[in-house]
């Protein structure tokens, strides 16, 4: 079998795996009671103490956090070492357009980025590879994650970031990527520029590692054919530490998740009840091996299924399925997070009612994200270059909240579709889940 | 010296002017000039009418947005070069031109140029003092 970056841990028995898993959730709990007030604060509430979590059994008496908290606690409420042991910072959007700021110390670093050369070495990575990384660097974590996960396989590592796709083609073919890291809606683009270019045969991929956004099973079968590649799915969440918390393996079956540092709960996401195995529910994460901001029972809001079952890759760690919804209303549009209610907030910061709606489509295998506002008596002029001008500032306030580009489209009053004298927010027409 | 535009807001669509017709039409509502400026997504209509005031009131309450707009519009000799004579006095004093949209009436020999410029009281002194003449909204009902 092989492809194993720590078969130890990867291959672990169950028993051991349980053994990791109680061991760190008592001394995390501790670690968080003593060190961070704010949640500190909720156990106290819930009349849980340390000595009440001896084993993974006791997780469930834990208060969740939510994105909400996150909010709350900003910037510094939920770190547990002092800043001075922190090294890096990674970001992502908010609910209310407040980022959410993860904080690491160098250990938390190493353990993210060993679990990105697990998923790596489960595409076949090994040493010798060349890995070619597309996903955006700086505050988002999938570049800084993949390129962290290649160095510590000791693949050569190049560090493209996003878009500048005749660039990426050229490295592609002049330096031999084998290994493709970017968002699969990105490795669609490339694929259908490089058959479109008649590059097939100049490119030397073997595999892609294809995360941060959803796709469906066509769209892998389209991009492994295109490509003639093997393409992998990979999860995870800035708050959590960033891709990596869980990855696909050769059986393309679902994402094992790392569990020597995250626990996973599936959990009913009215009631906050623990489901059994099985069951369709919202993902929780518990932190239990991270030092500078470990979230407990960190609810995903994405809704999935988890499976014991035998895998027959080797690996003995739990699978979950690819997210088959969200149990709140944010959108990942270009892989990055959208949150209705940012885009609410430029709206009325720039005085504009809050009748908008967002549309999502994929063209061409590529997010489109369409915002329509009704049009008032104070925005409108006889003139076009008044209106564009308005047009523009919102396009620009939208871009500097959300980070990528929304199209504008004005729209006569009283169109927006209202159903029960609510207006429907979301018309997501991606066929994803 | 200026006549009342209705600037109308309309969507990009199918059966969005005809919608707006249809009101002018149930409240007897004739018109003397029309123009749209186009963008993907949205247009502005530019209408000229008799009783602006009655047309912004109707379709105000058909729920269009609208506003009136002052605007110059210059009879026009109704021969080669009769713009041309008109838009080099405009140039040559340094005032630019918004849009423009042109109308005839059933007065023969001449057309009318509608301009709508940044400061309409400086155009109308520029073309006075060159013999240009504006009509105002009173004189629509005559023409």
């Amino acid at each position: 079998m092989g492809n194993y970056y720590q078969p130890e841990i990867e291959c672990a028995s169950r028993e051991q795996i349980r053994a990791w898993q109680d061991e760190r959730l008592v001394k995390q709990v501790r670690h968080v009671y003593e060190n961070v007030p704010y949640y500190r604060a909720l156990m106290e509430k819930k009349g849980v103490t340390p000595e009440d979590i001896r084993s993974v059994d006791d997780l469930h008496k834990l208060p969740f956090l939510t994105k909400a908290d996150l909010r709350d606690a900003y910037p510094y409420g939920l770190l547990a070492k002092p800043l001075s042991d922190c090294v890096r910072i990674q970001s992502t959007s908010g609910t209310t357009g407040r980022r959410v700021v993860a904080f690491y110390t160098q250990h938390d670093l190493d353990l993210w980025e060993e679990c990105c050369a697990r998923a790596l070495v489960a595409a076949g990575g090994t040493k010798d590879d060349v890995v070619q990384v597309c996903y955006g660097y700086g505050l988002f974590t999938g570049g800084p994650g993949l390129n962290g996960g290649s160095h510590k396989l000791g693949s050569l590592t190049l560090p493209m970031s996003s878009g500048n796709t005749d660039r990426q083609i050229q490295f592609m073919c002049d330096l031999g990527s084998t290994i493709l890291c970017c968002t699969p809606s990105y490795a669609a683009y490339l694929a259908e520029s490089i058959c479109e270019r008649g590059l097939r045969d100049q490119i030397r991929l073997k595999a892609g590692i294809f995360g941060a956004e959803a796709w469906s099973e066509e769209m892998r079968q389209d991009i492994q054919d295109k490509l003639g590649i093997k393409a992998y799915d990979i999860y995870g969440l800035t708050e959590i530490s960033g891709p990596g918390v869980s990855f696909e393996c050769s059986a393309q079956t679902g994402m094992h998740i790392n569990e020597d540092h995250f626990i996973a709960e599936i959990i009913d996401p009215e009631t906050g009840e623990v489901l059994p195995d099985g069951e369709k529910g919202e993902l929780v994460f518990t932190s239990i091996t991270k030092e500078a901001f470990p979230l407990l029972r960190y609810r995903t809001r994405d809704i999935c299924i988890l499976s014991h079952e035998k895998c027959s890759c080797g690996r003995t760690h739990v699978k979950m399925t690819k997210p088959m919804g969200r149990s709140d209303d944010m959108l990942i549009v270009k892989g990055v997070n959208v949150f209705p209610s940012q885009i609410e907030t430029v709206l009325l910061n720039k005085g504009y009612p809050a009748n908008y709606q967002i549309i999502v489509t994929r063209v061409n295998n590529s997010d489109q994200l369409d915002v329509e506002v009704e049009m008032t008596p104070e925005m409108f002029s006889d003139t076009v270059k008044d209106i564009s001008n308005r047009e523009k500032e919102l396009v620009e306030a939208l871009k500097s909240m959300l980070g990528i580009y929304a199209h504008v489209k004005l729209v006569s009053p009283k169109t927006i579709a209202r159903s029960e004298g609510k207006a429907v927010r979301i018309i997501d027409k991606r066929k994803l889940y | 010296m200026t006549v009342k535009q209705i600037s109308v807001f309309l969507e990009n669509k199918p059966g969005r002017l005809s919608g707006l017709t249809k009101v002018l039409r149930e409240n007897q509502i004739d018109m003397r000039a029309l123009s749209i400026a186009e963008t993907p997504d949205f247009g502005i209509l530019r209408l000229i009418v008799d009783d602006s005031y009655k047309t912004a009131c109707v379709l105000k309450e058909a729920g269009y947005i609208c506003s009136i707009t002052p605007v110059l519009a210059a009879e026009v000799p109704d021969e080669a070069g009769g713009l041309d004579s008109i838009l080099e006095i405009l140039g040559n004093n340094g005032i630019n031109l918004e849009y423009t949209y042109a109308f005839i009436t059933r007065k023969a020999g001449v057309a009318y140029m509608v301009f709508r410029v940044e400061d309409n009281e400086k155009a109308v002194d520029v073309l006075a003092a060159n013999r240009v003449h504006l009509i105002c909204q009173e004189d629509l009902s005559e023409l």
